[in-house]
């Protein structure tokens, strides 16, 4: 087992190195961009390019580039954006990622533990009435653009209804829960429900046909020989092994969302996180700062997957031993 | 102790009813051994399934009657029969492969049954579970116990399947097809192990196979299946060594038998007939060598004594054929 | 195959949209109409209409008139026919979804078969590949292509692409989605390749590319095509994200993330400019999700592409 997260680690730092280098030469080494030019202005003069390049290190080798910007990034802390010159990119990110954090956990308690009950109750009431209802649901799930859902709900709870029903949902943006957690829990409902709404659905309905895969396996049919009920069958026996799935998507999920897959949401829903200050680096191009957003993304979600395999070898005893 | 009367299976589908057990009956005695024997398609192992209701097809109709130990079981509720499967009655499975749940222990899928039908402690459980795998021949039994399924061997993980199915004393032991997926020289150790165990325990035995050298080993009583009808049931020395049905004839023309002079396989002609069209008179028919014009109407089991078979054949024409045939070649 | 019936009407309904435009609305939805009138129930009124609430700033847009041949759900901030634009933008979200599925489906076809079949340095440069943008936060990666090509097209050897071209879109699309078609397909081949009938066939002499045409691939085909529609919804809706933020379709022309987008805005007054297109793709992507799980029930029920789809 130890051996086995070893592994894993040194395989998710050379996946990272891969992602950065691949980032770096997306915005760096493309032929035709040149970032010394969006950073003077369109009517920069040769002169001032040239100022412009020595001034950022634009005009070194680039494999340097890459080393200098690591430098910055990871050890110094001091990588600064070029627009807001002086800005330092670490804090903005650590200022932001709780946000991000906050809306993405809450929204996966809430995911999960629909999706699961769904897919659980849809599998327990095969061919009855809820059963395709949740199916439809799992459908819509993974068509719905979670950002025009965040619009509707806003739309709804923000305007149509606000004087009516919906007169106590806040004003969308982020209260720090160590300001007061009731208010930020209150601001982030809505956020945590248009996100965890598409999840659940599509978990409801991966888990319902890993139970149907599994109530058709020979161990069930043991499982009834040997007397056990019906409910003890479906959730010890089948959920127990259909878990090892969902654990693994979950933890795809959970990366790309703390990742930055959330950016969508957070942006139509006015949440300061990682994807708003992906969404504000990308209107005015700053490479920098959505050099940093993409290398926090890529780090959780790295994590996450070596995560998920550790903990798939613990649900798993098959993998375990392998 | 198990009495089963006129079982009915069929299955509702697209091209019409499949009718996969057609009128099965048969006993089963105390500490008796009973063989059911037929290609697969036969309905032998749905008949066993379907008496335990792990038949889960919304399109199955059930008809008949089984009684165990006097008391009608087809047709209980489902709440009811889990009282009986796996306490009265335990099951042994073909593929020992698939059947435990792989995520568990086998020291707590034994636990598990033996807490659902009695009220040890877990501690007290888990020593019988010891205990048990002692019993089959599973060596180190104390450690083996917090093992997982797919750290045994294929004839181990048999074994426990069977401690499992002997861990609450059942009355009646269910095997379908134990030793298929078992190599040769662990079908044998298993089927000596069921026999040993069915002694200790006192338990009656319904082992369901298409082989008939599995029949000749344990079986004291045969019921033969051919599409779902039963062709011919017998004490065991009857029906292996004066077969009447020439289905049976058939069967054990196809075990191979190493003191026969003929070498060569035989083998029935034609395929199983396909359950969704079975012909109305007798279902071997179409595949019979000694089919005759009264076979259009389905024949009853009928016969001397406790050895019955359900075909039309005079014993004359039956004594005439057998001899015919030890003469050509020599098969049977 | 009611969804294939839905699928067919949206593709249909779309590709008419300069007849409706042209010919049943008189509109041009790519310019603007600050100024114009329209006659409503016999009176004339103004597209943009001055706002009278708050401090009387700014003009609120017609809303839905409901006429089926005039500003049917109303006008955007720049006065456009909101349907027509609607119309307009589902042929640029259908093409680019199809286009890049094609596109992707044939790039992992070819590099799972590859990969799969021969082995060695060719499977696992393509498994490396796979990894890593499989790793990588997809969205952050079609951002951070969006962001540089939308700036210099893609000039690769003889390829060139504007800019503001639609084919960015449909290449970045096409291109980040591949692990999730090749390493499935590349699985089947792998099991495939031990199976006897192949194994007959490279014991035979057969060429590899009579293997892999005449053997591998029918076999791998059913998977492809039961990815197929899945990945048309897919790109669909990654296509309607980015234009959302602003790298997918560039204006003029519209896709149905670009007038999500437009009707951002306009939310709280006209809410049909944001929720229309949003329905458009609901629909659409459904029916093909209900298409793809029907083919898949048909042809492969184990083919799985990445996590839930």
């Amino acid at each position: 087992m130890r051996s086995f997260i070893i592994r894993r680690l040194i395989s998710a730092v050379l996946v990272l190195f891969a992602i950065s280098v691949m980032v770096f030469l997306i915005f760096f080494a493309t032929p035709g961009v040149d970032p010394a030019a969006r950073i003077a202005g369109r009517s920069a003069t040769p002169q001032i390019l040239e100022q412009v390049r020595a001034a950022f290190g634009l005009n070194r080798p680039i494999p340097i580039r890459y080393l200098l910007m690591m430098e910055h990034l990871f050890i110094k802390h001091d990588l600064t954006s070029y627009v807001n010159v002086g800005d330092r990119v670490l804090p903005q990110i650590l200022q932001a990622a709780p946000v991000t954090l906050s809306l993405v956990i809450g929204a996966a308690v809430i995911w999960l533990i629909v999706g699961v009950l769904g897919g659980v109750v849809a599998a327990a009431n095969r061919g009855k009435f809820i059963d395709p209802l949740i199916m439809f649901v799992g459908i819509a799930a993974v068509s719905v653009p979670a950002y025009w859902l965040g619009e509707v709900v806003n739309y709804f709870t923000q305007s149509k209804f606000h004087s009516s029903i919906f007169s106590w949902v806040p004003s969308s943006g982020y209260v720090s829960p160590t300001t007061n957690p009731w208010q930020w829990a209150l601001h982030l409902l809505f956020p945590w429900l248009t996100l965890a709404a598409l999840y659940a659905g599509i978990y409801a309905r991966v888990l319902r046909a890993e139970l149907v895969n599994a109530m058709n396996e020979d161990y069930v049919r043991t499982a009834r020989a040997k007397g056990l009920s019906e409910r003890r069958i479906l959730l010890r026996h089948a959920l127990r092994c259909s878990l090892i799935s969902i654990v693994s998507l979950f933890g795809l999920d959970f990366g790309a969302l703390i990742g930055g897959a959330a950016l969508l949401t957070e942006v139509v829903m006015g949440l300061p996180g990682i994807g708003m200050l992906t969404y504000n680096a990308l209107q005015n191009l700053d490479l920098p700062v959505l050099m940093g957003c993409v290398m926090y993304g890529a780090f959780f979600i790295v994590l996450a997957n070596a995560v998920v395999d550790v903990l798939y070898a613990w649900l798993d005893p098959r993998v375990r031993l392998a | 102790m198990l009495s089963v009367r006129d079982l009915r299976v069929s299955f509702a589908t697209r091209q019409g009813a499949l009718r996969a057990v057609d009128g099965l009956s048969f006993d089963v005695g105390s500490k008796e051994v009973l063989g059911i024997v037929g290609e697969s398609g036969s309905g032998k192992s749905v008949a066993m399934y379907s008496m335990l209701g792990l038949v889960r097809d919304s399109n199955v109709t059930i008809s008949g009657s089984v009684k165990f130990e006097g008391r009608e079981i087809l047709g209980l509720s489902d709440r009811e029969m889990q009282s009986v499967r796996g306490g009265d009655i335990g099951m042994i499975f073909q593929d020992p492969m698939t059947a435990l749940t792989p995520v568990y222990t086998v020291g707590w899928q034994i636990v598990e049954q033996i807490r659902a039908h009695t009220d040890m402690t877990k501690q007290q459980a888990r020593e019988r579970a010891i205990g048990l795998l002692g019993e089959v021949g599973i060596p180190d039994p104390k450690s083996r116990v917090d093992h997982y399924p797919h750290e045994f061997s294929g004839g181990m993980r048999q074994r426990v399947v069977i401690a499992m199915a002997l861990s609450c004393n059942p009355k009646l032991l269910i095997a379908d097809e134990p030793t298929t997926a078992l190599d040769v020289t662990t079908q044998a150790q298993i089927l000596d192990l069921m026999l040993k165990m069915q002694e200790s325990y006192g338990s009656s035995i319904v082992i369901i196979t298409h082989d008939m050298g599995v029949i000749a080993e344990m079986a004291h009583r045969v019921v033969v299946m051919y599409a779902g009808r039963p062709a011919e049931i017998g004490p065991e020395v009857d029906v292996v060594r004066y077969p009447r049905h020439p289905y049976t004839w058939g069967l054990l023309g196809a075990v191979p038998r190493v003191d026969s002079k003929n070498r060569r396989l035989v083998t029935i002609p034609g395929t199983s007939v396909s359950p969704l069209d079975v012909p109305e008179g007798c279902a071997f028919g179409p595949r019979c060598e000694h089919r005759m014009e009264i076979c259009d109407e389905r024949p009853v089991l009928h016969g001397p004594g406790d050895h019955l078979d359900a075909c039309w054949l005079s014993d004359a024409q039956r004594l005439a054929i057998r001899s015919a045939r030890s003469v050509a070649g020599g098969a049977s | 195959m009611g969804a294939l019936v839905v699928v067919a009407f949206m593709v249909t309904a779309c590709l008419l949209a300069p007849v409706y435009a042209h010919q049943i609305a008189h509109e041009d939805p790519f310019s603007s109409n600050l100024l114009g009138r329209i006659r409503l129930n016999g009176r004339m009124v103004s597209v943009l209409q001055a706002n009278t609430q708050g401090a009387g700033y700014g003009v609120t847009p017609i809303g839905p008139t409901w006429h089926f041949t005039n500003y049917f759900l109303g006008a955007d901030n720049q006065g456009r026919d909101v349907f027509a634009r609607f119309l307009y933008g589902g042929r640029a979200s259908l093409l680019i979804g199809s286009v890049s599925a094609v596109i992707c489906c044939a790039v992992a076809t070819v590099m799972g078969l590859a990969g799969g079949y021969f082995g060695g340095a060719i499977d696992w440069v393509v498994s490396r590949l796979f990894d890593i943008v499989w790793a990588f936060p997809i969205y952050l990666l079609a951002i951070s292509l969006s962001v540089i090509l939308l700036t210099s097209g893609v000039n690769i050897g003889p390829l060139h692409i504007g800019p503001g071209s639609m084919m960015v879109p449909i290449l970045i699309i096409g291109a980040i989605f591949v692990p999730y078609v090749g390493r499935p397909l590349r699985g089947i081949v792998l099991s495939l390749k031990e199976r006897e009938f192949i194994q007959a066939a490279i014991g035979s002499g057969a060429s590899d590319w009579h293997i892999l045409s005449r053997e591998v691939f029918p076999n791998v085909a059913p998977s492809i095509i039961v990815f197929f529609p899945l990945m048309v919804a897919f790109d669909m809706l990654t296509e309607s994200s980015l234009s959302f933020l602003g790298i997918g379709v560039q204006p003029p022309n519209a896709s149905w993330g670009t007038i999500i987008q437009d009707g951002l805005g306009l939310l709280y007054t006209r809410p049909w400019v944001a929720i229309a297109p949003g329905l458009g793709i609901v629909i659409t992507a459904g029916a093909l999700n209900v298409f793809g799980d029907g083919l898949r029930d048909a042809f492969d029920p184990k083919a799985k592409l990445r996590g839930s789809i």
